[in-house]
């Protein structure tokens, strides 16, 4: 499968909730509908809370990665 | 006069002592205070209405099943504090709201007032009390279960019964059990038995990272999850997590946990039950009501987890569930409510 290329990066995983989850709707506000938002987090409790409210919020993981550090690169479809 | 009171202050029986209250004459005294006559004891009985340090005060206690309050209810409670009450509300430990420094001359006008809106007073005493219960599945990101509605539903069918103590019951939407459904007479907790499909999964292990519980764990190849559910705690967070939805809820409903209680002596609730739909919680609260009710009867003032802890009787109790809502439902193995050791 190709490679998804994504239009905007950002880098939360220093960041803890609830601002790793504002940033994250802040980047995808300044995306089209379809367009692709990369975001780099921690494991655990952030990418659990991050892809659970994603998914509640209709828009669509279409890449999973996990890094070496422990950290996860995520790709995400924005709908809506 | 003198032998009525006595008897009252020793009876056990709280039905025979709400009868002989019933008889007492409007200008009896109760507490050392003259009533006015005007004074429904009944409602007194059953309400929540508790004295104060202060002379003549009283709190009123109100009615939020699950903590909710309409916005009309309110306005109403503001208006009859600033009548009745001191300027100052309280909310209690159970989500209810008091009305503080109430005298009690006003008891009757402010009920009639706080009921035009619908608000009704709370009980205390020995009967089923108002439910509590979180956010749940509506709006809560947690919320598996469908909380706020199950505690309209104790209030409107079970709120009041007589029991042989205090009769509490809690509904947490999910395994964080922030409402404190292990020392709960009954307490509900909202689960997820998560179900997983090979064929969508991509192996990209966000389920074993967002598992708390170490209850998935990544294969080293493929990434795919290796499920140990003796670790599982229902919580759905893989279900909700999963990017490709592989992990699906094979089972959704309510735990059910008995016989817990706070106070002096506190005792840790059991585990008796799972998944239940919400209309088998509803059977087990009426099965469980009427057992403690015949369990209980000619014990006196007896909680329904030191009841439980007696012998043979969680064993009595299991066959009553098992009548209600199916001996599937009842998990293995016979746990008891147990006692919370705390320093002195």
């Amino acid at each position: 499968m190709a490679e998804v290329v994504a239009d905007k990066f950002i880098d939360i995983a220093s960041e803890v909730c609830p601002m790793s989850f504002v940033l994250t709707k802040l980047a995808l506000d300044e995306l089209e509908d379809g367009q692709v938002l990369e975001l780099v987090c921690q494991g655990g409790d952030p990418v659990r809370n991050i892809s659970i409210q994603l998914k509640d919020e209709g828009h669509m993981i279409v890449s999973v990665k996990k890094e070496p550090d422990g950290n996860f690169r995520l790709k995400v479809r924005k709908s809506g | 006069m003198v032998t009525t009171k006595k008897k009252l202050k020793i009876s056990v029986d709280h039905n025979l002592e709400e009868r002989t209250i019933k008889r007492i004459e409007v200008n009896a005294e109760v507490s050392g205070k003259k009533p006015t006559g005007k004074i429904n004891f009944a409602e007194l009985r059953a309400g929540g209405f508790i004295k104060q340090r202060q002379k003549d005060k009283f709190t009123v206690r109100l009615k939020c099943p699950g903590g909710s309050l309409t916005l009309d209810r309110l306005k109403t409670i503001v208006a009859a504090t600033e009548k009745f009450g001191g300027g100052q509300l309280h909310l209690s430990t159970r989500q209810s709201m008091e009305i503080l420094h109430v005298d009690y001359h006003n008891f009757g006008p402010l009920v009639d007032m706080l009921k035009e809106s619908g608000q009704d007073v709370a009980s205390c005493g020995p009967r089923v009390r108002v439910p509590n219960a979180c956010g749940g599945c509506e709006y809560n990101p947690n919320g598996i279960t469908d909380t706020q509605k199950m505690a309209e539903v104790v209030d409107k069918k079970f709120f009041g019964l007589r029991t042989p103590h205090k009769f509490k019951v809690s509904f947490s939407g999910c395994p964080h059990d922030c409402i404190h459904g292990t020392s709960a007479d009954l307490g509900f907790i909202g689960g997820v038995w998560p179900v997983w499909e090979e064929t969508s999964c991509t192996g990209c292990t966000i389920c074993a990272s967002a598992c708390a519980e170490g209850a998935i764990e990544s294969h080293p190849e493929s990434g795919k999850p290796i499920f140990k559910a003796e670790k599982c705690l229902y919580c759905d967070d893989c279900v909700r997590a999963c990017p490709t939805n592989s992990w699906t809820a094979g089972k959704t409903g309510h735990s059910l946990r008995v016989g817990g209680h706070h106070g002096r002596h506190p005792v840790n609730s059991a585990m008796v039950a799972r998944f239940l739909t919400d209309e088998e919680a509803e059977a087990a609260i009426g099965a469980t009501i009427a057992w403690y009710q015949k369990a209980g009867e000619g014990k006196g003032r007896i909680r329904l987890g030191n009841l439980l802890m007696q012998e043979g009787q969680m064993e009595s109790y299991r066959e009553a569930l098992a009548d209600a809502i199916g001996p599937e439902k009842l998990v293995e193995g016979i746990e008891r409510p147990h006692k919370i050791t705390i320093g002195r």
